[in-house]
């Protein structure tokens, strides 16, 4: 025989609605307590009731990446993820990767390399590359095409990207590294 | 997307207690949050079983085969090192689909329980067939990724890549209901459109799939899995093709050659395994048995590409299984 369901899981439906409910985690390190919709996605939780705007809709249907976060450290689509999926679980956008005023060594390389032009896809595709780099200090320029191959961008055509993230790794690294000088553009 | 209520389940029990016409089960979400945003389902309560302890582990070895609960993700498939060394068909089918992102998320049991991608389905304008119209639009319509064998009444191809590699592998599926537990085999239980055609498998709507249960290759057995897109990555497959080839000294004892993206069911390629059976695998009896394994196609008005595109892959996959370059 199958063991009801304690009610206390159970969200009642009132005036005709389900009842919000109440979900704690993990934002950038700081612990949160939110109120929400059980249909609302991690996306809208994230943007809506927590003002973190960085994290972007996309395609809402997984085809696009541009609302890549980090849950327990692995990048996921936040549009594909229910708010109530990320209870007791730690999320990290792309808030969460400069250190105060210090932006992280991939945040720097893309400014430098103008690896982002409208911004929107940005946030995705250096959330997921600080996991590689983490798991991976030296990767190949295919081992970073797999990687970030989730995102699609409409305006760099990759190249600075794969370039920036290159650069970023290189100084994460250790080395003495730049900017291609035949990357700046205009020279 | 519908408001909906919330229940996390916590053990199989409760996962099962849930089950019924209101409830729809979510694991890692992938396809299931598609279909609520696409409007294909819009249920009063959504269940959560990614919540269920003890369905993420994959269990055995090479020797005793695998035991796969259905929570394990792709990417987590993708690398065991079990599974990478001695199922390589299984684990290169994980790790070819969708995205790293997505294999993050999306579980084995999902992969095998998805809807499928055909665009009509998908659609909420088109009242198919599949959806209890009376109109299989892809028959006459835009059927370029559509099947190429078993479309004569509806033209779907099975979504589910591990769905290709694990028929290929011989596999089964544990389902559970309040009834107790039943073990099918992954062949029999994707059901084709004659048999089930609002559904493709075989799932009660009171069971729970608890496990995917891999038995042991012999000792002389290797398998392989081939998927092209029209892009390297971040794609469905157009092909997909899985095979074991077991030899005994010079000879293929057994062939098992499974086709995905290619019917409504994973489809095995039955003439090309006889073909191999008791001959030597050399790229003359891979064209042979590739040849084979396209014979009898009914392809639709624009997916005669797919005859060609899986000859190739058949042959392709058969040489890597084999070992032959």
């Amino acid at each position: 025989m199958s063991a009801p369901v304690p009610l206390t899981h159970i969200t009642r439906a009132r005036n005709g609605r389900p009842a919000k409910r109440r979900a704690q985690f993990t934002v950038n390190g700081e612990p949160v307590d939110v109120l929400f919709a059980p249909h609302k996605t991690l996306l809208e939780v994230l943007r809506e009731d927590l003002n973190l705007t960085g994290t972007k809709h996309g395609c809402e249907l997984g085809e696009c990446g541009a609302c890549a976060v980090l849950v327990d450290g692995e990048p996921v689509l936040a549009c594909l993820v229910l708010g109530l999926d990320a209870e007791g679980r730690d999320v990290t956008t792309v808030e969460g990767m400069a250190d105060g005023p210090a932006l992280h060594p991939i945040q720097e390389a893309f400014a430098q390399y103008g690896a982002a032009q409208c911004g929107y896809c940005t946030p995705s595709f250096m959330l997921t590359a600080q996991v590689l780099l983490e798991k991976n200090p030296s990767p190949s320029r295919d081992e970073i095409r797999e990687a970030l191959s989730s995102s699609i961008c409409r305006c760099t055509g990759y190249v600075k990207i794969y370039e920036a993230v290159e650069l970023a790794a290189a100084r994460m690294r250790g080395e003495e590294a730049d900017i291609l000088e035949e990357a700046i553009y205009g020279r | 997307m519908n408001a909906f209520e919330w229940v996390n389940a916590t053990t199989v029990d409760e996962a099962i207690g849930q089950l019924g016409a209101a409830s729809l089960l979510k694991a890692g979400g992938v396809d299931v949050l598609d279909r609520l945003k696409e409007g294909l389902d819009a249920p009063p309560r959504l269940v959560n079983i990614r919540t269920v302890k003890g369905l993420d582990r994959i269990e055995g070895d090479a020797a005793t085969g695998l035991r796969i609960g259905p929570l394990v993700t792709l990417a987590a498939l993708d690398v065991h090192p079990v599974v990478r060394k001695s199922f390589v068909a299984l684990a290169d089918a994980a790790g070819h689909a969708a995205t790293p992102q997505i294999r993050n998320m999306a579980t084995a049991g999902g992969n095998l329980l998805q809807r499928p991608r055909c665009w009509y389905f998908r659609s909420r304008d088109f009242h198919c067939l599949k959806k209890g119209g009376d109109t299989c639009f892809s028959q006459h319509g835009e059927n370029q990724y559509h099947a190429i064998f078993g479309n004569e009444i509806c033209a779907i191809v099975h979504p589910s890549a591990l769905g290709t590699a694990l028929v290929a592998l011989g596999g089964s599926v544990e389902l559970a209901s309040s009834r107790g537990k039943r073990i099918v085999l992954a062949e029999q239980f994707f059901l084709p459109p004659a048999a089930a055609l609002e559904r493709e498998n075989g799932l009660a709507e009171d069971e729970l799939l608890t496990a995917i249960v891999v038995p042991p290759l012999g000792a002389s057995a290797r398998s392989a899995y081939t998927k092209v897109g029209e892009k390297e990555s971040f794609d469905w497959p157009i092909a997909e093709v899985a095979a074991v080839v077991e030899r005994s000294g010079a000879n293929v004892s057994r062939a098992s050659i499974v086709l995905g993206a290619a019917a409504p069911v994973p489809h095995r390629a039955t003439a090309a395994e006889k073909l191999l059976a008791g001959k030597p695998l050399t790229r003359e009896t891979a064209r042979a048995a590739a040849r084979a394994a396209i014979e009898g196609a009914t392809p639709l008005s624009e997916n005669r590409y797919k005859v060609t595109l899986f000859e190739n892959v058949v042959r392709r996959t058969l040489l890597d299984a084999g070992g032959v370059r």
